[in-house]
């Protein structure tokens, strides 16, 4: 990880847009000077040597629960029924009872 | 006995023995929370939302059990909080967050159906950070909660609405969740036991997920063998959650009659290092002392990687969230920005009016974090220090049965005091965050009050799928406060 200059405005407002964020003109210097400092704190993992280190992912990969299992852990395949198709629909900002329903999609 | 010292088994034998019903036992705590916990903004806070209708029906169930003089489960008629990241049909399950304001959900979690199965009356949900993102309980969106012990104080968080309802007697035991010490920090702050148990004891199903690999759901309660209890009622293998473990539920309570002489303690010298109180150092070191007095054997120890974990927590915590938050773009659940004409334009304004700060900060990271170009400098990188921090605990536990180690840096801080500086706000979870990444078993249990009569908690670690022992240790600490 590169130190020294840190996260530019426009890297903040690249990152905000592959988040699918819209950031207030207030927010993007705040969210700016908050990163560089927790990126600050991070760039300590570099004082420690790691390769060679297994990355870890998930517990049970250490335990190696999951490599003992092998899959047995998951439920059977088998069908059952679903969520209730209303009670889902009841919860949506907008439908029409059978699907969620958005503006439109393509914009040119 | 005052209501707030009202443990599970007087509760249930209450209305086993007849002096009591389920109904009148709900009623009582919710006239409480009537009185003092929302109360025109003075309140302490802690509920969102109560469910009335659930826990008179569950009661009238408990109490017809009782009258026919049926056996009673372990939680017969317990009063029970659950934190609102957590869904529970017929209540709105928020999050804390704007997002999900007023969004019902479909199905219970597994953990609501056990407790139920168990007998509990759920009074309702309770207050928390933003999807569990927070030290303080300051980043709800419904409002900060206050710390029963001290008004003017957080009561921790993320679940700091679920300790401070069993503090300030708001129910008899609550759920919480966490993810880099969200139950065992807000215990310690407002008094009460929280436990964080092994990751994959207890099903995730239903926990709106922040970070998959760390989210955990475990119980606060007013003491050590009412988290045993609840761990009873809790554990267990769910086909709806491919991570819980299958391996045999240990026999929690029963555990607690085996004394603890003999027991090997590890004391981290990297866990009481500069930051921390001293009348904290203090309180830990007397516990350990009476620890010593009962029979253990006391030795230093060593975990090397602890610096480094919270830089390693804050990229994995991160990048997780950024996955899992996606699904909040205003097109299936909760709140949908107003008068949008397209529908990326509806994704980015929704979540920018539906998200608060916070949660856009750790959005933000964890994407940065994934982005191409960094995803081995910083991802990859955590995921292997998580390694080294996971093998510091293996280590450490071939040469001792648990560890013992405070849980905070510090007492409660001042509502306020820490909202500015997110650096300064995530070091509040020091000595919380190792033991959430290397998915060991961990309980906040009090050890005494500082002289401004702020709570003190001691942290009790033991290895994966080892409550058992966790929980003899924490029962020995406590019962030498008495």
């Amino acid at each position: 990880m590169s130190e020294g200059a840190g996260v530019s405005m426009d890297e903040v407002l690249r990152v905000a847009e592959l988040a699918n964020l819209e950031l207030t003109p207030e927010e993007v210097p705040r969210m700016q000077r908050d990163l560089n400092a927790i990126l600050g704190h991070i760039a300590e993992l570099n004082e420690l040597e790691t390769s060679g280190v297994e990355p870890m992912a998930q517990v049970g990969g250490v335990l190696g629960d999951a490599v003992e299992t092998a899959g047995a852990n998951l439920r059977a395949d088998v069908v059952r029924p679903s969520l209730d198709r209303r009670s889902v629909m009841a919860a949506a900002p907008e439908t029409d009872g059978r699907f969620f329903k958005v503006p439109k999609v393509i914009e040119r | 006995m005052g209501l707030g010292g009202m443990s599970i088994e007087s509760v249930r034998e209450g209305v086993a023995s007849g002096a009591a019903t389920a109904a009148s036992v709900a009623e009582t705590y919710y006239a409480r929370i009537a009185a003092e916990d929302g109360a025109s903004g003075k309140g302490i806070n802690s509920f969102l939302a109560l469910s009335r209708e659930r826990a008179r029906a569950q009661a009238e169930k408990v109490d017809a059990m009782a009258a026919k003089g049926d056996a009673l489960p372990a939680l017969a008629g317990v009063p029970v909080g659950v934190k609102d990241v957590l869904t529970m049909t017929g209540s709105p399950a928020t999050a804390g967050s704007r997002i999900l304001k007023g969004y019902m959900p479909p199905y219970d979690a597994t953990v609501v159906t056990r407790l139920e199965a168990a007998g509990a009356v759920l009074l309702g949900k309770l207050n928390c950070d933003e999807f569990a993102m927070g030290s303080s309980n300051e980043n709800s969106a419904y409002g900060p909660v206050r710390n029963p012990r001290a008004l003017d104080r957080v009561p921790g968080g993320s679940s700091g609405g679920s300790a401070a309802a069993v503090a300030a007697g708001f129910a008899v035991a609550s759920l919480g969740t966490d993810t880099g010490g969200s139950i065992r920090q807000p215990a310690a702050f407002c008094g009460v036991v929280g436990m964080l148990p092994t990751y994959g004891r207890v099903s995730r199903y239903g926990l709106i997920a922040f970070a998959s690999s760390l989210d955990r759901v475990g119980p606060f309660t007013t003491n050590v063998r009412d988290a045993a209890t609840m761990l009873g009622v809790l554990a267990g293998k769910d086909a709806m959650d491919a991570t819980s473990s299958d391996r045999p539920v240990g026999d929690y309570v029963g555990a607690l009659a085996n004394p603890v002489d003999g027991l090997r303690i590890g004391v981290p010298a990297e866990y009481f290092g500069e930051g921390l109180d001293p009348e904290i150092r203090a309180a830990i070191e007397k516990a350990i002392d009476g620890l010593r007095g009962a029979g253990c054997e006391v030795k230093t120890i060593s975990l090397p990687h602890t610096k480094y974990a919270i830089p390693t927590y804050y990229v994995i915590a991160t990048a997780e969230a950024s996955a899992n938050l996606s699904r909040f773009d205003g097109v299936r659940y909760g709140f949908r920005a107003d008068g949008v004409k397209t529908l990326s334009a509806m994704y980015r304004e929704t979540r920018e009016e539906g998200f608060g700060a916070e949660v856009k900060r750790r959005i933000l990271l964890g994407t940065y974090v994934l982005s191409a170009g960094y995803y081995d400098a910083y991802y990859r990188k955590a995921q292997q220090v998580r390694t080294l921090l996971t093998r510091d605990f293996l280590t450490a536990f071939a040469e001792v049965d648990a560890i013992v180690a405070p849980v905070t840096p510090t007492t409660a801080f001042k509502l306020g005091e820490k909202v500015d500086d997110p650096v300064k706000m995530y070091l509040e979870d020091i000595y919380s965050v190792a033991a959430s990444l290397a998915g060991i078993c961990g309980i906040s249990v009090p050890c005494g009050v500082t002289k401004a009569k702020l709570p003190i908690g001691v942290q009790v670690l033991a290895r994966h799928f080892d409550e058992e022992t966790m929980l003899r240790v924490a029962l020995a600490v406590e019962t030498g406060q008495a």
